[in-house]
């Protein structure tokens, strides 16, 4: 079946809008014209509101990269999966502050605070610094009620990094079997398995 | 020559219908099925969930990983629409809060609701304790309409023979989860009933209708069913109704006004169409309105001629009065008995398994009416926000060591933590009676228009100390619960000065009441059969003619009085008398 004929087959839900976005490259600066299809169950602002979104970069290089070793400290690779970088965590956080602008501002401003405090300290920005110097100033603002109190600006930095990592992370396929989700399959619910009734008591308890 | 002009359809329809969700759609169906002409308007895109739905994607497939960004329930949730839609405000007054949320679509806001399913009891249509007026109607006059909904459409449930509670004609429910067995041991020490969910998904086969699937339990009710194995009104109504012959559907329709012959009758309905923006007439023997509570009395008021000069259907003044949304409040928290449980597929259905009807007695509490409890948790499918509590809750129970540690972190030590709190969240709302007041209304801004020169409503609401008082036991009773269920309570402890976490009128969006039925003219909009005291052909069948709501969810309501409507339409054209 040709794109023409499925589309027919879709029926009324399917019209084939097209709608031409502009977006600017900044290596060529040349116009590069993308076509947009109407996707099922979208409504056709979303869909071109995405393609702005993906086609707008938000942090620098310098700013990735820190926001890459963050990531990868917050979620290292382990024996069960590999890291958030490993989980294209870092390309989730660039999307998601262009989504919810109101990330953009803590997070600059919070890599910059980190990159002063570790110039301070070691006259190095953050990726510059040792593995071991690195991890010196996180464990300074990774313990919200542990950290001193000129460090509060760090610790609500790396809340807000844990958070987005997280999110990233288990939404992510390697996340997701990680965390061991196994439904999103059409199936049966036999009920709670025999075996986990017993380890909790619960055989007797009836609804 | 002016460009401007109004395109008039020469077809003449038994019935025009406004709004596709449960009331319009209801009607709908009822009419086209007994062999009427029918035009369906929607102000929405066409949406069938069989093609549209978002069912069975993973995280991954959304860039924002099903954040609300573009939509209030999430990027995979079935609505078009939300609280706040480009281009057709509202306005507040005197402080008022209140939120007004309005789906675009086939189906309307069918199309992503909890499909919690309850039947208004006897109490509910006749209080007992005199603080608000009765319905004109018994809940013997709408049992065999609920009765019939519920073999229709599918229902799953336990007859319990709670008074106010009525049973239905129930499918088998689903099983409960471990938390929902946590729940029910804790909420019996704290003397509070739990019984099994009662919701619109089919959990059996329904003989002869071939066009729906029963549930094949992915949890994913809100992101709407491929296979029909819940009820929206896009898959169970209209779309049926389509397939009679009968039934004329056109999407994209914002209906203006309701326009009326020198004699006050209606005679048909203008609307803009939101993608040429031309304007549109189009005529029929009857109007239904079923636009939705606040949009159909918008469309009411917003009709003004010499017959109808304060409105249509609005002689009494009461359109757009006793405005009711039901009380919410929350509760959350973990139980640190399910650390590092077993992992299996308890996706479920995507409804309720477990509820609390109301089980108090009001005569020995300082507030009337009541509410019903509905619970949440397990091991859901992540997404944006996932393990967001995790560096807090981490620091609130021992380590694998035993140990109690900082909370935050980073590193191996908090990714196993992920791992060992996964699956352990539970959650309580209370959904309840608010009292329908003359003074909690919705009118006609008289300085504010939409895009489409549509004036628009304006809002005034005020919770009072019954809804305040009654969200105050739910806090206390939430945690009653969680404190015999051995969990740890997460959210934020509610107090006096933020009304016990009383949410805003309009977020539980079960909001009814503005055209309300009645059989002093004086007094209400509509006569017992939903049809305006003031214009023998028009009928309103969305939330609109509700007097007052129980702590019901509204949906199974609006489908019964809907059928009712319809069949006694049916009747009284058979009579010619309409």
């Amino acid at each position: 079946m040709n794109r023409r004929d499925s589309i027919k087959a879709l029926g009324l839900t399917a019209l084939s809008t097209t709608v031409l976005v502009a977006a600017c490259k900044p290596s060529g600066e040349k116009e590069e014209v993308v076509a947009i299809e109407k996707e099922a169950g979208r409504e056709q602002w979303e869909t071109d509101r995405d393609a702005k979104l993906k086609a707008e970069t938000f942090f620098t290089k310098h700013e990735m990269a820190t926001i890459t070793i963050l990531a990868d400290i917050i979620i290292p690779k382990d024996g069960v999966s590999g890291s958030a970088s490993d989980a294209k965590v870092p390309d989730f956080i660039e999307f998601i502050v262009k989504d919810m602008p109101e990330h953009q501002l803590p997070m600059r401003g919070g890599l910059k605070w980190l990159d002063l405090h570790c110039f301070n300290r070691y006259e190095k920005s953050f990726i510059e610094a040792s593995g071991t110097e690195q991890i010196s100033i996180i464990d300074e603002i990774a313990y919200p009620k542990k950290a001193k109190p000129e460090m509060q600006a760090g610790v609500a930095f790396f809340n807000k990094m844990r958070s987005l990592t997280a999110s990233g992370f288990y939404t992510s396929e390697m996340g997701v079997k990680d965390i061991g989700y196994v439904g999103n399959v059409p199936n049966q619910w036999p009920g709670i398995p025999d075996d986990v009734l017993k380890q909790y008591g619960m055989e007797g308890v009836k609804v | 020559m002016s460009d401007f002009q109004i395109k008039k359809s020469p077809t003449v329809y038994d019935a025009i219908v406004v709004g596709s969700g449960a009331g319009g759609g209801m009607a709908a169906y009822v009419l086209a099925n007994a062999g009427q002409k029918v035009l369906l308007l929607e102000a929405g895109q066409y949406f069938d969930p069989r093609t549209d739905a978002h069912q069975l994607k993973w995280p991954w497939e959304s860039p924002r990983r099903g954040a609300s960004t573009t939509r209030p329930f999430g990027d995979f949730d079935a609505s078009y629409g939300g609280w706040e839609l480009e281009g057709e405000p509202y306005t507040k007054k005197d402080k008022t809060e209140f939120d007004w949320f309005r789906s675009r679509m086939l189906g309307g806001r069918t199309n992503h609701w909890g499909r919690i399913s309850l039947r208004m009891g006897p109490e509910d249509f006749k209080p007992t304790d005199g603080l608000t007026d009765d319905w004109p109607i018994t809940y013997d006059d709408i049992k065999p309409f609920y009765d019939k909904v519920d073999r229709m459409i599918g229902i799953y449930g336990t007859v319990e023979g709670i008074r106010n509670e009525p049973d239905g004609i129930f499918m088998p429910p689903p099983k409960p989860r471990l938390h929902e067995l946590f729940i029910k041991k804790g909420a019996e020490k704290a003397g509070v009933k739990v019984i099994p969910g009662r919701g619109a998904v089919m959990t059996e086969a329904i003989k002869g209708n071939n066009d729906r699937a029963p549930c094949f339990y992915c949890g994913q009710c809100n992101r709407g069913c491929k296979v029909y194995g819940d009820f929206s009104a896009s898959s169970c109504l209209v779309i049926p109704a389509v397939n009679t012959g009968n039934l004329t559907v056109i999407t994209d329709a914002m209906v203006r006004e309701v326009i009326t012959n020198k004699d006050g009758s209606a005679k048909g309905v203008s609307y803009v169409n939101r993608k040429d923006l031309q304007e549109y007439q189009v005529t029929g023997k009857l109007i239904i309105l079923g636009a939705s509570a606040c949009e159909s009395a918008r469309i009411l008021l917003n009709s003004k001629s010499s017959a109808h000069p304060n409105g249509l259907a609005n002689s009494s003044g009461v359109v757009g009065k006793y405005l009711h949304d039901s009380t919410g409040a929350n509760v959350s928290g973990f139980l640190p008995q399910l650390l590092d449980r077993k992992k299996y597929n308890e996706d479920g259905l995507g409804s309720i398994h477990i509820y609390s009807p109301w089980w108090l007695d009001n005569k020995k509490l300082d507030f009337p009416r009541g509410y019903h409890i509905e619970y949440s948790g397990g091991m859901r499918m992540p997404s944006y926000g996932f393990g967001g509590g995790v560096a807090t809750m981490n620091g609130m129970v021992p380590d694998r060591n035993g140990k109690m540690k900082d909370e935050g972190g980073y590193g191996a030590s908090l990714k196993d933590d992920y791992r060992r709190l996964y699956g352990t969240g539970v959650g309580m709302a209370g959904r309840g009676t608010a009292i329908a007041r003359e003074d909690n209304y919705c009118e006609i801004d008289p300085n504010v228009v939409d895009k489409y020169g549509i004036p628009v409503l304006r809002f005034h609401y005020k919770w009072a100390k019954e809804e305040i008082l009654q969200a105050k036991h739910m806090q206390e009773t939430f945690l009653s619960i969680m404190k015999e269920m051995g969990a740890i309570v997460t959210s934020k402890i509610e107090g006096p000065e933020t009304n016990y976490g009383l949410l805003a009128p309009g977020k539980i969006i079960h909001e009814v009441g503005t055209i309300r039925m009645g059989d002093d003219p004086s007094k209400s909009a509509l006569n017992k059969y939903c049809q305006a005291h003031d214009c023998k052909n028009l009928f309103v069948v969305d939330a609109g003619p509700f007097v007052q709501q129980g702590d019901k969810n509204a949906t199974w309501t609006i489908l019964a009085l809907a059928m009712r409507t319809a069949e006694y339409i049916l009747s009284e054209k058979k009579k010619q008398n309409i």
